[in-house]
């Protein structure tokens, strides 16, 4: 399906924005609920630090972020070039380098939402579990999981936002390729920065406005539907 | 009729400047640990469902050693098959009645379950909570939850009920519409039952064997 008040340009970088956003969402959720995990119930030295760190992006310039990912991840880089050798992972100048881009900058938001949702998580409810004979894996199957869901979803939501409107990090690490690093925010600096392209940036600006409040009235949506579930 | 002890308890623990040490032995039917507040009776309560891990202690149930921290045994509290019955109920706010009543089922021990164990009919009957079964805790009254409490707790096919002030919470009408549920609970169910309270009339008209605990330590017992 392709609009036709859309260049066929436009269409790709809205697709591609789409893509690399539901990518880096579904690539660090694995890992944001690990680390919440470990930041809202883990004892252990080094956890300050460790908080900071995954904090860092919402902190740092995104440029810097996006330098520090072409340091690391860059194709001649010592992690990229692990990757792409054992691998075949190869993140620089490709959409996959968009999307880790996206993800660590969506990083600290969903890691904060997730952790404390973990938080709010009445612990005494897991120790009616264990006395009931589940064990730790499943009390956080069928206690924990569902409690958190809705701070799960709103972390997901929160870096998928962030995600389709990353655009430092992204344009330094895998720069503006049309068709392959060029999502929406790049495709309208892009338009911003040759005569006669305000129309196009326009109708990608419209586009971005409505991803973002669907994005948002969607997870709302799902959020009440989970919360009705859960809330005590 | 003496019965072999089925339940010995020893325990040093340590809480800030409160010290637990006590020693006693229970058998069948309901045992009372009465005292006053604070005086460590759900410490004790904690330690036999593996909740907390005392400095010192050793817990043997039926032959059954759960803790022994002489030769390093600590079984895990979801192996244990103690059930639980929690002075705030604990019900699982994401699952209905029924879904809460059945939690414990899934992990229950099966030659137990097999032998003629409790079924959700049998529970549902004695509690009176057939007309609850779809609704979420969140929608039952405090009485109405400590049943289910019970209820979930003996579906898991316990071989041990402790019970922590399942009462305390109610006022007076919501306590005599339980009392006689926890008698007949008593008589009916072959479970032996830990009975945790300060208040002297529930005591007497559960318990057949009566601890009394004073600042960490068991003061003397009597018999009913």
């Amino acid at each position: 399906m392709q609009a036709d008040w859309l260049t066929s340009e436009e269409w790709t970088a809205v697709r591609l924005s789409l893509l690399v956003a539901s990518t880096a969402v579904a690539a660090s959720l694995p890992f944001g609920m690990l680390l919440a995990y470990l930041l809202a119930r883990g004892r252990f030295y080094g956890k300050t630090l460790l908080d900071t760190v995954v904090h860092l992006p919402l902190i740092l310039p995104p440029v810097v972020t996006g330098y520090l990912l072409l340091l690391s991840f860059g194709r001649k880089a010592p992690i990229g070039a692990f990757l792409a050798d054992n691998f075949g992972i190869v993140f620089s100048f490709r959409w996959t380098g968009a999307a880790l881009a996206c993800a660590v900058m969506g990083f600290p938001f969903m890691v904060r939402a997730i952790r404390l949702s973990i938080e709010a998580v009445d612990r005494k409810l897991e120790a009616a579990a264990l006395t009931l004979g589940a064990s730790p894996p499943f009390v956080f199957i069928a206690v924990t999981l569902p409690l958190i869901l809705p701070g799960i979803i709103a972390g997901m939501v929160l870096s998928f936002a962030k995600s389709m409107g990353e655009f430092g990090a992204t344009i330094t690490f895998v720069s503006n390729i049309p068709g392959e690093t060029q999502t929406l925010p790049s495709a309208i600096y892009t338009f911003t920065q040759v005569p006669g392209g305000d129309a196009g940036a326009m109708r990608l600006t419209l586009i971005s406005i409505a991803i973002s409040m669907a994005a948002l009235i969607g997870s709302e949506m799902l959020a009440r539907f989970v919360g009705r579930h859960v809330s005590s | 009729m003496s019965r072999p002890d089925r339940l010995e308890v020893a325990l040093y623990h340590r809480l800030g400047d409160f010290t637990i040490d006590i020693a006693f032995r229970t058998d069948s039917g309901a045992t009372a640990l009465f005292g006053p507040s604070g005086s460590g009776k759900t410490t004790v309560l904690h330690a036999i469902a593996g909740l907390l891990r005392p400095e010192r202690g050793r817990i043997v149930f039926d032959g059954r050693v759960m803790l022994d921290t002489a030769s390093s045994v600590f079984v895990q509290p979801y192996r244990r098959e103690v059930g639980y019955v929690f002075q705030d109920a604990r019900l699982f706010p994401h699952l209905t009645v029924r879904q809460n009543l059945l939690f414990g089922r899934f992990f229950a021990h099966r030659q137990r379950r097999r032998n003629g164990g409790m079924t959700l009919e049998n529970v549902v009957g004695l509690l009176g909570i057939d007309h609850i079964l779809s609704r979420r805790p969140v929608n039952l009254s405090g009485g109405e939850r400590q049943r289910v409490a019970i209820g979930r707790a003996l579906l898991a096919e316990p071989c041990m009920l402790l019970m922590d002030e399942p009462l305390a919470a109610l006022d007076a009408a919501r306590k005599a519409e339980i009392l006689p549920v926890l008698e007949r609970l008593r008589d009916v169910s072959r479970v032996p039952i830990l009975y945790v309270s300060h208040d002297v009339s529930e005591v007497s008209r559960i318990a057949n064997n009566v601890i009394m605990m004073e600042n960490g330590r068991a003061g003397e017992r009597w018999q009913s």
